[in-house]
């Protein structure tokens, strides 16, 4: 086996814990690449197509390298109804990027998700798992310019 | 000096708090050298005042400071005891609102085992343990209690299922995977008092006789996640995992996101680390469920409620609440309203009640609620008398869900909700059954085209027509749910639709196909902000807006200082 997943072996290689190996290669690379999907099914025993199948399954996973800073916007029902919509247009209009991708200097990277949890705070967004609450166009512009300068 | 003097600080440090900038104030009290320590504790449920601290006096008595900032001026007000900012519960919301499960939130450091049997923790096990197994079950049995996760079936009974399963192993199942946008209830009590959650689970061992307990809780709860683990740890310490003869073992699983997995049999598909898809029952997975062996599922906040029935008995837990629904229940309450938090109150309690006494809702500007999440129904207002219990609010083609609550404002349009809420079930039907997989996905595309002004009247039979066809044609949950919110809205707000279809006109100004923005140049004070706001340029150096090329983004509006830029119904006011 490949070195770089050398961490997997803290992980039991019994199949009921495949969701957790995915979980231990996206919490080391940031995302799960095609050669990690072949560490893993090696590493279970199991074919590479069911590896691919359950990961295509669960939308907490990455196929494509996330940027320096993940941004998720929160697009729970509460979030949805203070506005996440906009929360979305404003950030890809200042990041040049829609949810699902990685800008090009691989600075930032957007995501949209179900629920943060935060719904009182709407509309809420999060930053590398920080959470900003009650967030208005001038607030977003202001958050960015603190991470990029990071 | 007879002066009263602080005994302790107490910062709640919950994702809320965190989220509204508590953790900045946590480590700005923590850098002054103070006399007595600064506790970090869980979320008391009144998230609009976050961040809160709590000064305890040496009296016993304690100041609630609110909406802290992480300032010197800020903290100096605190440690000088000041009037500023200082904290109380609305009265309104005191009076309706009777604090059972979370009574310890907040209260307590969710990390100190200590505090939490210091106030009463764990009593209910030790009872639990001089009581036979059938004794527990049966006095579960008569509190009344039902699964709060949205089912409604009755605790004690699926207790007694697994208890009579003579196998060597049977699992106990903790559903923590909160997957319903808009619900936090059970991410609070697992941040706020991980204990009270896990002492539930090890008497609910006890009685069934289970081995091996499981939590399948959201990877997006990183601080629950952290709060169980250290529970467990604690527990493992004192050997109160050792019940009965048995020492059980307690494993946390994460999900990895997906909405269906709250389904009982997909969870433990995805307990197996398979794709998350449900399967028919029966068999039920109280006879054949995790890795074949007997597997009962119940919810975090029933857990959360065990503690108290083996506490203070059953009886008095069936004192309160209704005929069919006994007890507290915890709800999330967001939206449109002016104190959106975590709320618990007695079954029964109307929706007015909740949303305008407790919210602080006005009530002039309020036209619906939706419980249940996406796979609820919205409530119109006329409608809030209905007292909530899991029989009454079904009656009305929502449901009760884990205890989600939206408030829904004059200012949103409900076929945009509908439309919202099957973009959320359509993505996350799993595809096993066609008529889930094939439905949701005809019916978000039908609600997509009504709100981008390209409806017909025979699209509104059509939704009406296929919902049930989902709810019989689907294996689980979700499918079976999915169609509620657009069926509801179509029930309850069915002007609304009509006017989308007939008059291209959307009431709430929301749908941008039949908004333009109109600047009123009368109340203009040519400040430009707003054309400097544009995103596109849309706007002339003489404060016209190029509605061909606006997005309808909101930037001007929000950033005018006059408020002279508004949405319109299209070709009004051009």
């Amino acid at each position: 086996m490949n070195r770089k997943y050398e961490f997997l072996k803290k992980i039991d290689p019994e199949t009921s814990n495949l969701i957790k190996g995915l979980q231990a290669i996206q919490g080391v690379e940031g995302y799960v690449s095609d050669e990690s999907i072949s560490a893993v099914a090696d590493y279970f025993s199991v074919p590479v197509v069911e590896v691919e199948g359950v990961l295509s399954f669960y939308a907490q996973f990455k196929r494509v390298k996330p940027g320096k800073h993940q941004i998720a916007i929160c697009d729970g029902t509460a979030c949805h109804i203070k506005g996440s919509t906009q929360v979305s247009e404003w950030l890809t209009f200042e990041l040049g990027i829609h949810p699902g991708e990685t800008d090009k200097s691989g600075l930032f990277s957007l995501e949209t998700v179900a629920c943060l949890g935060c719904c009182s705070l709407a509309p809420v967004m999060s930053v590398n798992g920080r959470v900003y609450g009650t967030l208005d166009r001038k607030s977003v512009v202001k958050i960015l310019k603190e991470y990029e300068n990071k | 000096m007879s002066k009263i003097a602080i005994k302790k600080i107490r910062v709640g440090v919950a994702s809320c708090g965190v989220a509204a900038g508590a953790d900045a104030v946590l480590e700005l009290l923590r850098n002054r050298a103070l006399p007595f320590t600064v506790e970090e504790t869980g979320c008391l449920g009144h998230c609009y005042a976050e961040p809160l601290v709590e000064a305890v006096l040496d009296n016993g008595e304690s100041v609630f400071y609110r909406n802290v900032k992480a300032d010197d001026r800020d903290i100096d007000n605190i440690l000088a005891l000041g009037e500023k900012d200082r904290f109380e519960i609305p009265p309104k919301r005191k009076s309706k609102e009777l604090i059972k499960v979370l009574a310890l939130a907040g209260k307590i450091d969710p990390t100190n085992f200590d505090e939490y049997v210091e106030n009463g923790g764990y009593a209910g096990l030790k009872r639990a343990l001089s009581m036979t197994p059938a004794e527990v079950v049966n006095e579960v049995k008569l509190s009344g209690l039902r699964g709060r996760g949205g089912g409604g079936f009755p605790t004690g009974t699926k207790w007694s299922f697994l208890a009579a399963k003579d196998t060597q192993e049977k699992i106990l199942i903790c559903n923590a995977d909160e997957g319903d946008p808009g619900a936090f209830m059970d991410r609070s009590l697992m941040e706020s008092v991980p204990h009270q959650v896990l002492e539930g689970m090890l008497i609910a061992a006890y009685a069934t006789g289970a081995t091996k307990l499981f939590i399948y809780c959201r990877a997006e709860y990183p601080m629950a996640i952290k709060h169980l683990k250290i529970a467990i740890e604690q527990i493992y310490a004192h050997r109160l995992n050792t019940v009965g003869d048995r020492v059980l073992e307690i494993i946390i699983k994460e999900g990895a996101g997906a909405f269906v997995c709250g389904e009982e049999t997909a969870l433990i598909a995805s307990l197996e680390g398979q794709r998350g898809t449900p399967r028919f029952r029966p068999p039920f997975p109280t006879d054949k469920g995790w890795q074949g062996h007997p597997s009962m599922i119940n919810n975090v906040e029933t857990f959360g409620n065990v503690p108290l029935i083996l506490r203070e008995g059953a009886e008095a837990f069936a004192a309160i609440g209704t005929e069919g629904s006994k007890g507290t229940k915890l709800f999330a309450l967001a939206g449109d309203l002016k104190n959106p938090g975590l709320v618990e109150v007695p079954m029964g309690t109307t929706l007015r009640e909740i949303v305008f006494d407790i919210g602080g809702a006005d009530p002039d500007k309020v036209k619906a609620v939706q419980t249940g999440g996406p796979s609820g129904g919205c409530i119109p207002v006329e409608l809030f008398d209905t007292p909530v219990d899991y029989d009454s609010l079904k009656k009305l083609g929502a449901i009760m869900g884990s205890g989600g609550m939206i408030v829904i404002g004059n200012d949103r349009c409900m076929v945009e909700t509908a439309r919202y809420f099957l973009d959320f079930t359509h993505r996350e039907s799993c595809g096993k059954c066609t008529f889930c997989r094939v439905g949701t996905t005809r019916m978000f595309e039908t609600l997509e085209r009504i709100v981008a002004g390209q409806g017909e009247m025979s699209d509104l039979a059509f939704l009406e027509d296929i919902g049930p066809k989902i709810r019989a044609g689907s294996l689980c949950g979700l499918g079976q749910t999915a169609p509620n919110p657009v069926l509801a809205t179509l029930r309850f707000f069915r002007h609304e639709y009509e006017e989308h279809v007939k008059d291209h006109r959307c009431e709430a100004m929301q749908c941008d196909a039949f908004v333009d923005m109109y600047l009123d140049r009368a109340k203009c004070i040519k400040c430009k902000l707003c054309i400097k706001n544009c995103p596109i340029g849309a706007i002339s150096d003489d404060f016209a807006i190029d509605n061909t090329k606006c997005t309808k983004c909101n930037a001007c509006k929000e950033i005018c200082p006059k408020k002279t830029i508004f949405r319109v119904k299209k070709g009004e006011l051009l």
